[in-house]
């Protein structure tokens, strides 16, 4: 647990980045700072490993005061990732995940060990880890930046627009690696990012920061995306926020019926039961059939999408277990938006 | 002027120039000798100003200064001036030699030190490296290419500088150019300034391919 009190933080040339802040971030957790730039953010999260100090208040990680501890012992035991990775450019990709093994004395061959183990965790080669950083590409040098922070087991990660600098398709990977990763780390993440929709996706707990260093809200997404305390946080959370609220939501939930035939476009399907494409009498147009675990927000776009309005569902396997009617999936949208408000 | 290069590879290459106190080689090894303890003696004194400077980020218009004065210091003065104060032996031609080559190293430890990425340094902190391990695990290491460039620099000023020990009665290849001068025998002159070349080039050379050779790894 990581706890804000009152804190403030003011730059010797007179900006206030810190206003006030009392905040509690749980363990376990992902507690994603979000807001444009200049609005206090990354400096919130560098007070917690002390690369920035507080003008005032308290700041504390597993119930001790961050100042009453070393700087450098505080940092090696909070893992730490920022935007452009910061590897060390000189040192092989296992060398650099062992820097902080190392630093705390484990010994060069334990510590080496420990990176190679780490190389698989974040889904990189062996073979990677006797590269140099430049040798990667900007998404695998991402994959060694998580794998140092994790090297010594830290309980908290700090995040600082780590994915920031990768193109859209690689994101979306890092992001589900991350919270595959969360999944069987449980570790204290604290994220900070500009971009709201990987805010919704990764976080467990999302706070608005607004210009000036004042939090404006902090609530779990579906809440925040239901309702939004002020029109700063409507308006940061964008026009189409209701539809953020459905990308949380999974269509497990929404009922199935079986696939039309007969009728003016049928589902047709390969030999082992997946499906391939709509079929007319004149003309074939594309299936994304989706799973359970997919979003009510891909199932809406997909219904829309079909030329019957009829989203076909599949197993993990892949092959057709029924089709979703647009009625249907538009009711579970709004129930999904009535529930959010009384949750809220 | 045929025959003056003709005269001059006979003076190079004739087994008796080589040997002997007077001899090539014994001229060289002197000036080599002159060269490499000035040289590190500056080393010793502008490595660990360059290092705190570039460090600590204090003190940076001593490095931009350091280098305008380096320019504009006239040697042959130098080595009078405390040549006068000191009275005759190696310590004025010491000082001058060191104080030529001290702006290069430091000015270029600092380049290299300033040119090292922010992110690298603020991730190195972050993951709670001390002041002296970010210095010498990741500062020192990523500046090392632009140091040695400083180191090279100096020393290839040093060895070209070096002939002034003959001014002031020492050895090295200088003793040439001086006694040719005084002689009125230009093909002496001469040799000794093509082998005081020869040598400044071979050393860049070597050294530029043990620099490439050393830091195959880093990218431009």
């Amino acid at each position: 647990m990581i706890q804000f009190d009152a804190v403030h933080k003011r730059f010797p040339n007179g900006t206030t980045a810190v206003h006030d802040l009392t905040l509690d971030m749980p363990e376990g957790g992902v507690t994603v700072l979000v807001g444009s730039s200049g609005c206090g953010k990354t400096t919130t999260l560098r007070m917690i490993n002390r690369m920035v100090e507080p003008t005032s208040g308290t700041i504390k990680v597993g119930g001790k005061d961050v100042t009453d501890q070393d700087a450098a012992a505080l940092r090696r035991s909070i893992g730490y990732v920022i935007q452009q990775s910061g590897l060390f450019p000189h040192r092989t990709v296992l060398d650099n995940i062992a820097t902080v093994p190392l630093l705390l004395g484990h010994g060069r061959r334990k510590a080496r060990a420990r990176a190679a183990e780490l190389l698989e965790t974040v889904g990189l080669t062996a073979e990677a880890g006797k590269r140099y950083p430049h040798q990667l590409s900007g998404g695998q040098q991402q994959r060694v930046g998580v794998a140092r922070a994790l090297a010594a087991d830290p309980p908290v990660l700090l995040m600082d627009e780590p994915f920031g600098a990768v193109d859209p398709v690689v994101r979306t990977q890092l992001q589900d690696e991350l919270l595959r990763l969360q999944k069987e780390l449980s570790k204290t993440i604290v994220f900070v990012t500009h971009d709201v929709d990987e805010a919704v996706r990764l976080g467990d707990r999302i706070a608005i920061f607004r210009t000036g260093g004042h939090l404006v809200q902090c609530a779990p997404p579906a809440e925040l995306l239901a309702r939004p305390a002020d029109d700063f946080v409507a308006d940061f959370l964008g026009a189409e926020r209701g539809l953020k609220l459905l990308s949380l939501k999974t269509l497990a939930a929404v009922p199935q019926g079986p696939a039309p035939e007969g009728d003016t476009w049928s589902l047709v399907c390969d030999e082992t039961g997946r499906p391939l494409h709509w079929a007319s009498q004149r003309t074939e147009l594309p299936v994304r059939p989706l799973r359970d675990g997919d979003s009510l927000l891909a199932a809406l776009d997909e219904s829309l999408a079909s030329p019957t309005g009829l989203v076909a569902r599949v197993d993990a396997a892949g092959v057709l277990t029924g089709v979703s009617s647009r009625d249907d999936i538009h009711a579970h949208a709004g129930q999904a938006h009535a529930d959010a408000r009384v949750a809220a | 002027m045929y025959e003056l290069f003709k005269n001059l590879g006979t003076w190079l290459t004739s087994g008796s120039q080589w040997t002997g106190t007077d001899g090539i080689a014994h001229r060289l090894a002197e000036h080599l000798q002159y060269s490499l303890l000035a040289t590190l003696v500056a080393a010793a004194i502008g490595l660990p100003l360059g290092l705190l400077i570039g460090h600590t980020g204090k003190g940076a218009f001593v490095a931009i200064n350091l280098a305008s004065f380096g320019r504009a210091l006239p040697t042959v003065g130098l080595v009078v001036l405390v040549f006068l104060a000191g009275g005759l032996s190696m310590l004025p031609v010491y000082v001058a030699l060191v104080a030529l080559a001290v702006p290069a190293i430091v000015t270029n430890t600092y380049a290299g030190m300033t040119a090292v990425d922010p992110d690298v340094k603020d991730a190195a902190r972050g993951q709670g490296m001390r002041g002296h391990q970010v210095l010498f695990q990741v500062e020192l290491p990523l500046a090392l290419p632009l140091i040695m460039t400083g180191l090279r620099l100096a020393l290839i000023q040093v060895v070209a500088t070096a002939t002034i020990a003959a001014y002031v009665s020492f050895g090295g290849l200088g003793r040439y150019v001086f006694d040719g001068l005084a002689q009125r025998d230009l093909v002496q002159v001469l040799g000794g300034a093509v082998l005081v070349a020869v040598v400044a080039v071979a050393l860049d050379l070597l050294l530029s391919g043990l620099q490439r050779f050393l830091f195959r790894h880093r990218t431009a």
